[in-house]
């Protein structure tokens, strides 16, 4: 892999029937590229939490995931309400999720954790009003 | 243990498309983002969620299976998403303390 290779996919929002597509999609494009099945691990399930996020919050968005030689980044765009609070957010707990979405099994308050957890680096830039932007970095060396 | 080797004690297929999985040590929980953060690759996952996500966080999870306690059955339509995307789902009627239990007897 000389050149990065770059996926890109929309996510809808409100779709739990469609949550997880892209993160699927996404293992199984590593897999071809023959990445271990730890790495593989990671970035699917910090893009899973990401994109459910995006479902739940931010009414979809889109998902990058730009692969090197060197690293995976992934980058999470949508036009949501912007976090108020991202240091609360991190929190393991914390969630604002509904009742509804609770019943579903999400609502842990663990998404931002988890992401924060299965990546090497993570960066959150959000706008009250204008939407959030989470760029995260698995290390492959 | 295999997956597939559930079947002759107690635990009955849902869906079974890679029964040769090795099985490595057991997760219970129901908050998808808690078993996603705290499951390990291989581990056979105890839950009573049934719905379309169960499959997805499998399937990134990268569990060796899904048991269905309580007797939980799943819908035609994803028994075949779970076919389609290689996931093995096993049910047990008993409750989830009795399904670990019995699952940490074989298993040890």
């Amino acid at each position: 892999m000389s050149d990065a290779l770059v996926f890109h996919f929309d996510v809808d929002g409100e779709n739990f029937t469609s949550a997880g597509q892209a993160s699927t999609q996404v293992k199984k494009n590593l897999r071809q590229l023959g990445l271990s099945p730890a790495i593989i691990r990671r970035v699917s399930i910090a893009m899973y939490e990401g994109e459910i996020n995006m479902v739940i919050h931010a009414n979809g968005g889109t998902a990058e995931v730009m692969v090197t030689e060197d690293y995976i980044d992934i980058v999470l765009k949508d036009t949501g309400p912007g976090i108020p609070n991202v240091e609360q957010a991190m929190q393991e707990g914390f969630s604002t999720a509904t009742d509804s979405i609770r019943s579903l099994g999400f609502g842990a308050g663990m998404g931002l954790p988890n992401m924060k957890r299965y990546t090497d680096s993570m960066n959150i830039d959000t706008v009250i009003g204008e939407g959030t932007t989470i760029t995260m970095r698995v290390n492959l060396t | 243990m295999k997956v597939k080797d559930l079947l002759t004690h107690g635990f009955e297929a849902v869906t079974l498309p890679d029964g040769d999985r090795d099985i490595d040590g057991v997760y219970i929980g129901d908050l998808l983002s808690w078993v996603m953060g705290r499951a390990q690759m291989d581990n056979a996952w105890i839950t009573i969620m049934n719905n379309v996500n169960v499959i997805a966080v499998a399937t990134l999870a990268d569990t060796s299976c899904v048991i269905l306690a309580e007797g939980v059955a799943l819908s035609d339509d994803l028994v075949k998403t779970a076919t389609d995307k290689d996931v093995n789902i096993l049910c047990s009627q008993e409750p989830i303390y009795e399904t670990a239990v019995r699952l940490a007897g074989l298993l040890s």
